[in-house]
């Protein structure tokens, strides 16, 4: 074990190359919707028991199941309806468990990227090639069913292993979003090839939100409300990114879709700000900042 | 050590659910449901009374609202028992105003502790539903098939005794079930069951002895839940209360009918506090036109008369 992650080195925010998004936006906003499937009687793993009530913890697995029976048709049509599509935080079982929730996602023009396989298989205690298992499970599921190559990660419940990030760039995966140290994608120190982080956000996650903090509904439409108009005033200077990740079985609930509904109507009605997707801001800054921003962090470590 | 190479292997990855008690479909994919009188959403409103034995051991698992502190607690006990006594009460009294018919799940222990109280639920026209023994006795896997169908069959004959009702729907302790509890409560005459929180529509569960029918409870907006769990104040929750009535009534209108259930527990919203915010979200709520107010066993009988289930 080592006490620090050495994935990244330091560059304060106020001495950065500037980013600028497509258009001249201010700011990128991209919505991470996490498609789960939590398994009925899932294999125990020895660093994380899957549900807090001896199996089967009926009333948990309920409660994550509404999201494919209910929740994600609201969150779907909310997102619709601000005309903003979503980057799907995948666990890869659900194409074959609920193709026809996939399918709608297509259609739309949505993208896919992985979760792992179920959310209730952690990489705790993987070797690098069980975890490459996954990875390769991963890419082939996503392109089976969607014919998308798959291009960013998230670990399956945030379960990582020292190694992981240099096993997504070893399959030329574009982004990683379980790092959370900055605003703006960063380079990812990996053994081969080029990884970038992603920014996804505890603070803006509706389980965290919900699930962690016990926030309110409304309270969580104020909230991405606030954080969206502090970053896209601070686009004066330079581009970050704005990531709402959601999950279905939550934002989706009758009582809290509405607040959703209208911070994203707060946010598609300003000009200037791009609507993206995971990939399309990670092929952007890869043309257009990864060099410079990689030379600068170097220059600051000499 | 490494991970077994099984945990690898997925035998449950197939289209629909990773086990065989329902069938998937989705809620926004399912033939309109129409209420009686072209009501848009069945109002559904189930306090429970509970009771929480002085000794409970809280094993394998403590169901909400236990009893935490050293024995004798009687700072927990006695607050709980306070919803048998007065709380539930003063939420008839709410209810029988506004002509709402209601079900009340009840522990099967209160029908012999507490018979006064039950046949005044009865003779206020109440459903009564079946909520396991007590809150100690939570439906788990440890249990044999056997220990667990003498606990649903003694707690369904002290209701059904006790009521004169047929007590067809059942509220499991802590909403907790093992993998045979939806098989041994349809072998036990009941025909809906409110554990399962991944619908807002009723919908058929197989069982060994034919259908039982999982009926639409809405955890996340339960009182205790809120209240309790997420520390939300009185008027968040009925804030919430709203917010959700409103979005099932107006989806109704595109996608057919939706049970707006409305969670109780005598012990919380029995507060006298507590039950003006109950009185504020039924007044929004029966201030729509389009809602009718039914008991657990009405609305599954209007479903089931449409589905094809």
């Amino acid at each position: 074990m080592s006490s620090d992650p050495g994935l990244y080195g330091f560059i304060p925010y106020n001495r950065r190359p500037k980013i600028t998004w497509p258009n001249g936006a201010k700011i990128a906003v991209w919505v991470a919707p996490n498609v789960e499937y939590y398994e009925y009687a899932p294999p125990p793993n020895p660093q994380r028991v899957p549900w807090s009530r001896p199996l089967p913890d009926v009333l948990a697995y309920s409660q994550r199941d509404y999201g494919n029976r209910a929740g994600w048709w609201r969150m779907m049509e909310a997102m619709d309806n601000a005309g903003i599509r979503g980057s799907v935080s995948l666990n890869v079982a659900l194409c074959e468990h609920h193709p026809e929730i996939i399918e709608a996602c297509a259609k739309r023009g949505w993208e896919f990227y992985s979760h792992g396989i179920y959310n209730t298989r952690y990489t705790y205690g993987m070797s690098p090639d069980q975890e490459r298992a996954i990875i390769e499970d991963s890419i082939e599921t996503i392109r089976k069913w969607t014919g998308q190559a798959l291009a960013g990660w998230l670990a399956p419940a945030l379960s990582n292993n020292p190694w992981t990030m240099d096993l997504l760039a070893e399959y030329g995966l574009l982004y990683t979003c379980d790092l959370f140290h900055d605003d703006q994608p960063m380079p990812v120190n990996v053994k081969s090839g080029r990884l970038i982080s992603m920014p996804y956000s505890l603070e803006m996650n509706d389980v965290i939100v919900y699930n962690s903090n016990l926030s309110s509904p409304r309270h969580y439409g104020e909230i991405i409300k606030r954080q969206f108009d502090q970053l896209y005033a601070e686009g004066e200077r330079s581009g970050t990114v704005m990531c709402i990740p959601l999950h279905p079985y939550l934002v989706g609930q009758p009582h809290r879709i509405e607040p959703f509904a209208e911070a994203l109507q707060h946010i598609a009605k300003h000009d200037d700000v791009w609507l993206a997707t995971g990939r399309e801001i990670a092929e952007h800054y890869y043309a257009h900042s990864y060099d410079r921003m990689a030379a600068d962090i170097a220059a600051l470590q000499a | 050590m490494p991970l077994p190479d099984d945990y690898l292997i997925y035998p449950a990855r197939r289209h629909g659910m990773d086990h065989d008690r329902y069938s998937w479909s989705h809620l926004f994919d399912r033939k309109p449901i129409v209420w009686p009188n072209g009501a848009r959403i069945a109002l559904w409103v189930m306090p429970a009374v509970q009771w929480f034995p002085l000794d409970m051991t809280g094993k394998p698992f403590r169901a909400p609202g236990s009893l935490t502190m050293p024995f004798p607690d009687f700072r927990h006990y006695t607050n709980r028992d306070y919803g048998n006594r007065v709380g539930i009460y003063r939420i008839l009294e709410v209810l029988q105003e506004r002509n709402i018919p209601a079900s009340v799940a009840v522990n099967g222990i209160l029908a012999e502790r507490y018979p006064l109280m039950l046949a005044d639920l009865v003779s206020a026209g109440m459903e009564i539903v079946g909520h396991g023994l007590d809150m100690e006795h939570v439906h788990h896997s440890g249990l044999s098939r056997e220990e667990e169908s003498h606990l649903v069959g003694h707690t369904l004959r002290l209701l059904r005794e006790a009521s004169g009702q047929p007590v067809t729907g059942w509220l499991s302790p802590g909403r907790a079930q093992s993998y045979a509890t939806p098989d041994i409560l349809a072998e036990h005459g009941i025909a809906y069951a409110c554990d399962w929180a991944n619908d807002d529509m009723p919908y058929a569960m197989k069982t060994e002895s034919g259908p039982i029918f999982a009926m639409p409870n809405a955890y996340e907006t339960d009182d205790r839940t809120v209240l309790m769990d997420f520390h939300h104040p009185e008027d968040s929750w009925v804030q919430q209360l709203k917010d959700r009535f409103d979005v099932l009534y107006r989806e109704a209108e595109q996608y057919g009918g939706r049970v707006m259930s409305i969670p109780l527990h005598a012990w919380v919203s029995g507060v006298p506090y507590r039950v003006s915010y109950v009185r504020e979200a039924l007044d929004y709520i029966l201030g729509h036109d389009a809602v009718w107010p039914a008991t657990g066993a009405q609305i599954l009988a209007a479903f089931r008369e449409q589905s094809d289930a």
